[in-house]
């Protein structure tokens, strides 16, 4: 069954991408993850300068799913072009890039550019490290400017990945005007967990982004909207462990679903996601076209 | 999984920079598997245990200065038992342990014993004061011992004492230590055709300590110390960054 896939300018030789900040932080890690079967892998957020990230615990898994505060650690875009650059080569590389103005992302796009990423993916979106991502996320006027600025400064394809808001849509459409190729759904939720034995606040920072299992439905309401507001494509991304998961995205308008959390349990579930749906679409004789977006009723 | 918060019952002075912290509680490891220490409001850092109910720590920064400023009475919380661990095997061991690598394999000697295995023990340190475990090696088998100073045992680096030694005679070799030892036991181990039966104990940097956030991935492979190690075969390290670098906390390559 062929799953190739069409997805915010890029061809996938199938619809599962790993999440931003996931096994991303080499070009061996982003290399073993593709040999697993992804269909494009994306990096670690880089931004400016180095950050060693916030002090731990910066992951816990809870029963209702993991929360992270990693705190953006980075070597900072002068180091990691050589990872880049090494990682291409078997599958589209994408890079995951932050700053705290559209002034410093472009410097990270400039200088990342020289390695030939495939696409590159704007965190607006982290809720845990304070003057980026959500912060700059959640207001639609820099979310347009910061998307403009990076479309003008390179050639290849501009994702702008989301904050779970309630007014998602409204930002999504910022990106769709600063020219992005596709809006990513969703990062973390703000959230954390208090260890009653002590009374402390179990992540380091205290508080982190909720991912897993529970943020699924958050996630695909947010697709859901965004699918139905938008022209450009959506790739869903928040609890996807199994193809029924990414079946749900794509029924939501998702072109492609990314998976973080999920490879807490298997390596393979890239691999086994792309199994499951072909085997769905072969029953049903369908494509993956033909099951975008069914959901929108 | 979330930290168990465990109470420190009992503090052993080691040597002049290492002490042991038992803990009110089992953590149920197989030697070389590892827990992540939560030292609360400072850091949460990997640990090799080094009994069945304590850590065995070195003071070398932050965190561990932290710990070393904890009492009898105090908790801190622990997430695991984490990776791989050691796999024993065969009729005959080996052992060369550097420092405070000495943590992981002591109990390792200890089932091993409990087996009948015969054990032989090369362990290092800067000086006499700082060799870690002494009685428990000894009373477990044969102990040479190795001092940079000429304190005890040999002068010089523990390693010289594996060119005495024929190590195919050895069903299996187990290290543990500072990365440059174990790197030149792996040169003498792959000249000798026994990397494929020898047992590194890899420190990386861990931030999440479950394979997710990548920051132990090593090069070329990708495999994660975390969950994949920590204790990797002699023979997936041949021509990998071991003994070359390794990476901090942002990820920046450095030097070993
Ligand atoms: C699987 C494993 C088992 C270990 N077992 C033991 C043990 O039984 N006894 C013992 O004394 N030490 C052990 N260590 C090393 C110990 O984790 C570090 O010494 C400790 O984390 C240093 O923390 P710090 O804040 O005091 O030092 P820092 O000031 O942060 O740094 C000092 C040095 O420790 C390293 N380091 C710091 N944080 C980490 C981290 N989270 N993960 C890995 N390395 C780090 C740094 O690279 C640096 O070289 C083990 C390491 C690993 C990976
Ligand atoms: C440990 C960890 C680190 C993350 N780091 C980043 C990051 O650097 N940049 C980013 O855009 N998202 C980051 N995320 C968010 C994920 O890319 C993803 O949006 C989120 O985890 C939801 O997907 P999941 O449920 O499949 O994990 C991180 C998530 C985790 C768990």
């Amino acid at each position: 069954m062929d799953l190739r896939t069409d997805v915010g300018g890029l061809r996938l030789k199938n619809p599962t991408i790993l999440a931003a900040g996931v096994l991303g932080t080499s070009a061996a890690s982003l290399k073993r993850v593709a040999q697993h079967g992804a269909g494009a892998v994306t990096t670690k957020s880089t931004g400016v300068s180095p950050r060693e990230g916030h002090p731990g615990p910066v992951l816990i898994k809870t029963e209702h799913g993991f929360l992270n505060a990693m705190g953006l650690p980075n070597p900072s875009y002068h180091e990691f072009v050589r990872e880049l650059e090494a990682a291409k080569g078997d599958v589209p590389v994408i890079a995951s890039i932050f700053g705290s103005n559209a002034k410093e992302f472009e410097e990270v796009a400039l200088g990342l550019n020289k390695a030939s990423p495939d696409a590159f993916e704007l965190n607006l979106s982290c809720p845990h490290a304070e003057g980026y991502g959500m912060t700059l996320g959640t207001d639609p006027q820099k979310v347009k400017e910061i998307t403009e600025i990076v479309k003008n400064a390179v050639d290849v394809p501009v994702w702008v990945k989301l904050p779970p808001l309630m007014n998602i849509v409204e930002v999504g459409l910022a990106a769709q005007e600063g020219g992005a190729d596709a809006v990513v759904a969703i990062n973390t939720i703000p959230a954390m967990v208090i260890d009653v034995e002590s009374g402390y606040p179990v992540l380091g920072n205290k508080v982190g982004g909720l991912s897993g299992a529970a943020i699924k439905p958050v996630a695909l309401r947010c697709v859901y909207e965004l699918y139905a507001a938008l022209n450009i494509d959506v790739i869903g991304v928040g609890g996807v462990s199994s193809w029924k998961d990414a079946i749900e995205f794509i029924m939501a308008g998702a072109s492609a679903v990314e998976i973080g959390s999920a490879i807490y349990d298997n390596i393979n579930v890239f691999r086994n996601i792309s199994k499951g749906i072909a085997q769905f679409l072969e029953k049903r004789q369908r494509t993956l076209d033909d099951m975008r977006g069914v959901a929108q009723k | 999984m979330m930290p168990i918060n465990a109470k420190i019952t009992k503090i052993v002075d080691e040597t002049p920079s290492i002490k042991t912290f038992f803990l009110d509680l089992t953590l149920d490891n197989k030697p070389g598997q590892f827990v992540m220490v939560w030292i609360r409001e400072v850091d949460e850092i990997p640990m090799s245990p080094s009994y069945s109910n304590a850590i065995t720590v070195q003071k070398v920064g932050d965190a561990t200065s932290a710990l070393f400023k904890l009492k009898k009475g105090d908790s801190v919380g622990i997430r695991g038992p984490i990776g791989n661990g050691f796999t024993l095997s065969g009729k005959s061991i080996l052992l060369i342990a550097g420092g405070v690598g000495a943590a992981p394999l002591a109990p390792l000697v200890e089932v091993a014993g409990g087996k009948k295995i015969k054990v032989k023990t090369l362990l290092g340190a800067k000086t006499a004061s700082e060799l870690l475990f002494v009685k428990r090696f000894r009373s477990a088998g044969d102990l040479q011992t190795a001092t940079d100073d000429g304190s005890d045992g040999h002068k010089g680096p523990v390693t010289e004492l594996l060119d005495e030694l024929d190590l195919r005679g050895y069903d299996q070799i187990y290290s543990c230590g500072p990365e440059k030892m174990m790197s030149r036991v792996l040169e003498m181990v792959k000249g000798a055709n026994m990397a494929s039966k020898t047992q590194f104990s890899l420190q990386r940097y861990i931030k999440c300590g479950m394979g997710i956030c990548g920051t132990c991935s090593i090069d070329p492979s990708g495999l994660r110390v975390c969950v994949d190690g920590p204790v990797f075969s002699g023979e997936t390290l041949i021509d990998s960054e071991f003994g070359r670098y390794a990476r901090d906390a942002s990820g920046r390559k450095v030097r070993l």
